[in-house]
């Protein structure tokens, strides 16, 4: 680790007044502490966001979950709200990492660094979410833009995460041995806009299988995803998978996801 | 008469409380004033030539105390490290070992080679020291797999080492194994990858030098399986210092399985360099550095093939294999493939002619060297997968091809081909007790009914052996050891009847306290609690030869029940002054001596105590009760078993999903059931993980580690294990006192063979470790 600088605001104007080129924010910091260990990151400053009381929290009306950006995936992943609104997002929350970083890490952290891997993508896109940021609102499609890459700018920072509580959602996620990130995760959701089926992992960005989601449109069932392929070429390929295994895993999970979907 | 926490008892480890309530004494734990801090900058390519090295402005940057360079220490006359056991190729030659300095002089041969030893007040420091070290690098093209580096036209690692070729050896009768292969009415053969297997003890490596100027002596506080190997070789090899002035300490060690066996460069650049400096110098590995530089295990490729008559009796059987030794020959690297693994290929099997040829060879990787069973998984490997190979081509069940062939109960002691002489055993006990508890005649209906619910069902079995309790000093040295392998231990009796234990041997996690202190509790009847047991400090224990090959219980516990045996007879001679009668007449037990036909009696304390005191006291006799024995054992000790397990493979995925796993293990007899149980849960969590999981994997053209983290390489984790049925048989060794045969690498030796012959039961077809999801799916889904 190299030396930096660190403050503690405790709002959100506060925070983004304070950013700088080459400063970070940090959330749970669960991806950009052990960068930082490993000198693989280096920042100037680092603008610990723990102490912004604005964006912590959960808030569930009949339409809608509301998460704040500081929100921990355990408290996702425990709060029994959630559990009765969107349970698919709950069971996504409980299965991030292990319980050390669920314990640490953030919604807004995670969806900020944008991981081709990490869990929450899929919940967003496949939910059609809204990402609130302190300048305006973007649509979860918007917002996942490429490998480790988003819409914020770089004085922008995530306030919270809004989704609309779908009629059902299903999540499930192969998960990769080591690590246990997604190495391919489907969430699938049947929500008032039509039926949106939403991958992690298998690519360098969350994206929608539109061929799933035609069939279940018809036919909301395990059996009319199993047999959809996707095209490999364009997945990712590593030394845990294929771009071609990761095909077969996006039908599968998406099978398993339809028939969990509650 | 049983003795409270004696031998057989399940006592809790003693070592536990201190662990677990963090009050272990681990290395990185201890500092001392003045302490400095190194860092070694590493080479960031596999292989590349060393133009220049520039340190001026790393010397100048803040809190920087010294740099120095492989150049440095071969300057000030510290020799290369060593490979402590000769291997003699076919031809008469004798094993290729280049040069290995413990920092690069002028190439560097692996991602991760020492280039140099930044010394700062922090670590912080000599990090940020180290990234203005300038390396003028001419890199050159690197090869990191063993067929490949062997082949002709292959890069040349080291100029001493033609073809890269370490050494080609070879065992057994060539010509009767030809002959019979001739004759043969089947023929059986098999390709196998042993994958290589990073070794992940808990406490990374860590070194903490020390130089007393006053006194010239030096001590090196390390991570080590056996201190006193670990300054044999720095004094007498690399000259660091004279053995008297060198004081070798291995604290509370956080695991091993073999990787702290060596002795590396990290350790003994550090201990030279705390007298360059005359200051304290810690280095502590992170897990990065463990990854690229704790000696790596397996790396095996072999074709073997098996010869059988008419009725499935084996006639033959040779194997042919390729072993990657890394860029360097680390410490006892030349033995692994060959002695400790060519030896054992006769497994449980009546064969009456075996050939074996290995080829080692230097690659741009890690050096390979013993971890957890150390060429005995990899001879468990080949013949296991070879048993089920030809009993699948026999169309014959598995279990009964290989009771058919097994060395029955009568024929010790029984002499191999391959030069190995077994004692004991009952493998048919073993075969047919594990079948019985895995329900191995129910399984066709279980096959059925994972069939029916679209899963597909495999058994296998492994039957193993090993050879442990290493090893008969005189066997070994005629095999090209440069060492003996016997084990020391004092038995020192306190004035008031407490007892301290010295052991050449050395706990890193297998709970000799506990296990050492009920053989004195049971043999003297002092209570366990009064029982210290010290090791791992060689300015307090008498040389030993430290922890590795299921040793310490075979060896390092028969040379204290050696000491005990001393203890005994010269209690008896005070117990005769003591009590007026004959020292023929006094009877011994459990700490108890008694005048034969009296109810005259006295305690082992009450002994101790006199020879302390001794105001009423035999003329002739020394006082004091504290002896000490050396144990050379007379044969290597062979535990065996076997293990079954039983897999639902999800076809859709690839996922195996273990179900059952039975494990019968004959160790002989068992000091501490608890423990043996743990250690075989440890050893098949372990071969599971090389099965299913582990896997070392270098980037083929640039030689970069791809897995050099924990996000990449998969270690085993509680919810990728089954529960285990676990049992034991008991053929008590023959060789040694104790009639035991050492239990901790047994599960580690069986586990991959059976958990592969049972998804290659369910596949129908070859596959290699690690047997991974995808490679599953693709073989389901290829024709």
């Amino acid at each position: 680790m190299y030396s930096f600088d660190y403050e503690r605001p405790s709002g959100v104007n506060e925070a983004v007044s304070a950013i700088r080129e080459d400063d970070k924010f940090l959330a749970g910091g669960q991806t950009l502490l052990p960068t930082l260990k490993l000198r693989l990151a280096q920042a100037d400053k680092l603008i610990d966001l723990s102490g912004i009381a604005e964006l912590k929290g959960i808030s569930v009306s009949e339409s809608e979950v509301s998460i704040g950006a500081m929100t921990r995936h355990v408290d996702v992943a425990n709060s029994a709200d959630v559990k009765s609104a969107i349970p698919a997002l709950a069971y996504l929350a409980s299965h991030i990492g292990d319980a050390q970083v669920r314990n640490r890490g953030t919604i807004g952290g995670s969806i900020s660094n944008n991981d081709p891997a990490a869990d929450y993508p899929a919940a967003l896109v496949g939910l059609g979410a809204t990402v609130h940021t302190n300048k305006r609102s973007i649509s979860a499609e918007d917002f996942f833009v490429d490998l480790f890459e988003t819409a914020l700018e770089e004085d922008e920072l995530v306030t919270k995460v809004t989704f609309p509580v779908p009629e059902k959602a299903g999540y499930a996620k192969f998960p990769n041995p080591a690590s246990r990130f997604a190495l391919t995760g489907v969430f699938v959701a049947q929500t008032a806009q039509g039926v949106r089926v939403a991958v992690t992992g298998a690519g360098p960005c969350v994206f929608r299988q539109t061929d799933m989601e035609a069939a279940l449109s018809s036919n909301f069932s395990a059996d009319a995803v199993s047999g959809i392929k996707t095209e490999a070429s364009g997945l990712s390929a590593d030394i845990h998978a294929s771009a071609d295994y990761r095909a077969n895993l996006i039908s599968v999970m998406a099978a398993r996801a339809v028939q969990a979907a509650s | 008469m049983t003795v409270e926490n004696g031998i057989g008892a399940s006592v809790r480890r003693k070592e536990d409380q201190r662990f677990i309530t963090g009050n272990g004494h681990y290395l990185d734990d201890i500092n001392r004033v003045g302490q400095t801090y190194g860092y070694f900058l590493r080479s960031p390519h596999a292989f590349a030539k060393i133009n220049n090295i520039d340190l001026a402005a790393a010397k100048a940057a803040p809190g920087v105390v010294d740099i120095f360079t492989g150049a440095d220490m071969v300057a000030d006359g510290i020799g290369g490290l060593i490979c402590g056991w000769g291997i003699t190729s076919k031809d008469g030659s004798p094993h290729n070992a280049p040069p290995h300095n413990s920092m690069a002089v002028d190439a560097v041969r692996h991602v991760g080679d020492q280039v140099a030893f930044v010394i700062a007040e922090t670590l912080q420091q000599a990090k940020d020291a180290a990234e203005l070290i300038e390396v003028d690098y001419e890199v050159l093209t690197p090869v990191t797999n063993i067929s490949k580096a062997l082949a002709p036209g292959a890069p040349q690692i080291h100029e001493e080492a033609p073809g890269n070729l370490c050494y080609d050896w070879e065992l057994g009768d060539k010509a009767a194994v030809d002959a019979a292969f001739a004759n043969a009415a089947h023929i059986s053969k098999i390709d196998l990858i042993n994958n290589r297997l990073s070794p992940n003890p808990m406490e990374p490596r860590a070194a903490l030098g020390e130089y007393d100027a006053g006194s010239e002596e030096l001590t090196l506080h390390t991570t080590s399986q056996n201190p006193h190997v670990a300054r044999l070789i720095m004094s007498a090899f690399l000259g660091i210092a004279p053995e008297n002035k060198l004081r070798v300490i291995a604290p509370d060690v956080g695991g091993g399985f073999g990787s702290k066996i060596f002795v590396y460069a990290e350790e003994t650049t550090t201990i030279w360099a705390a007298r360059k400096i005359n200051r304290p110098v810690k280095w502590t590995a992170d897990r990065s550095e463990a990854f690229l530089t704790d000696a790596h295990g397996r790396d095996h490729v072999s074709h073997a093939e098996l010869a059988m008559d008419n009725d499935g009796k084996i006639l033959a059987f040779r194997v042919s294999t390729q072993a990657n030794m890394g860029a360097y020959l680390s410490t006892f690297a030349s033995a692994v493939p060959t002695y400790l693994y060519g030896t054992l290929l006769s497994g449980q099997y009546k064969i009456p002619s075996i050939y074996v040829e290995v080829k080692a060879g230097f690659t741009n990787t890690t050096a390979v060297d013993a971890y957890r069973g150390a060429g005995r998984p990899e001879a468990t490997y080949v013949v296991e997968r070879m048993m089920d190979t030809a009993a699948r081509d026999l169309g014959m069940d598995p279990t009964e091809f290989r009771l058919k062939n097994f060395i029955q109960p009568d024929a010790y002691p029984y002499e191999t081909p391959v030069i190995m002489t077994y004692d004991s055993g009952d493998y048919p006990l073993a075969m047919n007790m594990a079948k019985e508890m895995i329900d191995y005649n129910g399984f066709a209906a279980r096959k059925a009914q994972s069939e029916a619910n679209g899963k597909i069902r495999g058994i296998g079995t492994a039957a193993y052996i090993e050879a442990c309790g290493i090893a008969p000093s005189a066997a070994v040295g005629s095999l090209g050891a440069g060492v003996g392998l016997w084990e020391s231990a004092e038995v020192r009796f306190n004035p008031t009847g407490s007892v301290t234990v010295f052991t050449g041997s050395h706990s890193h996690g297998q709970g000799h306290e506990t296990t050492f202190a009920q053989i004195i509790a049971d043999k003297l009847g002092v209570p366990i609690e009064s029982v210290e047991v010290v090791h791992g400090d060689t300015s307090k224990v008498p040389f030993g030869m430290g922890t590795y090959g299921s040793r310490s219980l075979a060896v390092g516990g028969s040379a204290i029940v050696k000491a005990v045996d001393k203890i005994v007879e010269k209690s008896k001679k005070i117990a005769a002054h003591l009590m007026e009668a004959s020292v023929e007449d006094i009877e011994h037990e459990h700490g108890v001596f008694s005048v034969a036909g009296t109810d005259k009696q006295m305690t082992m304390g009450e002994i101790a105590f006199a020879a302390y005191v001794p105001h009423n006291y035999p003329a002739d006799l020394e006082p004091g009760m504290a002896e000490n024995a050396f144990y050379d054992p007379l044969n290597f000790t062979f535990p065996a078993g076997t293990h079954i397990a039983e897999v639902e493979i999800d076809p859709t995925t690839g996922v195996v999903d273990i179900v059952d796993w039975a494990a019968v293990d004959d160790f002989g007899n068992i000091i501490n059931p608890m423990i043996v149980e743990g250690q075989v849960h440890g050893g098949v969590a372990q071969g599971i993980g090389q099965a299913l999981l582990e896997g070392v994997v270098y980037d083929d053209e640039s030689g970069q580690l791809i897995t050099g983290s924990y996000m990449d390489y998969c270690m085993p984790r509680a919810d990728d294990l089954p529960n285990f049925r676990i049992t034991t048989t008991n053929t008590p060794c023959p060789s040694n006192p104790l009639g035991v045969k050492g239990c901790g690498e047994a599960g580690a030796i069986a586990a991959p063979a059976a958990l592969m012959n049972a998804i290659v039961n369910a596949l129908g077809k070859d596959i290699d470790m690690p047997a991974t999801p995808e490679k599953i799916w693709r073989a389901i889904n290829s024709n």
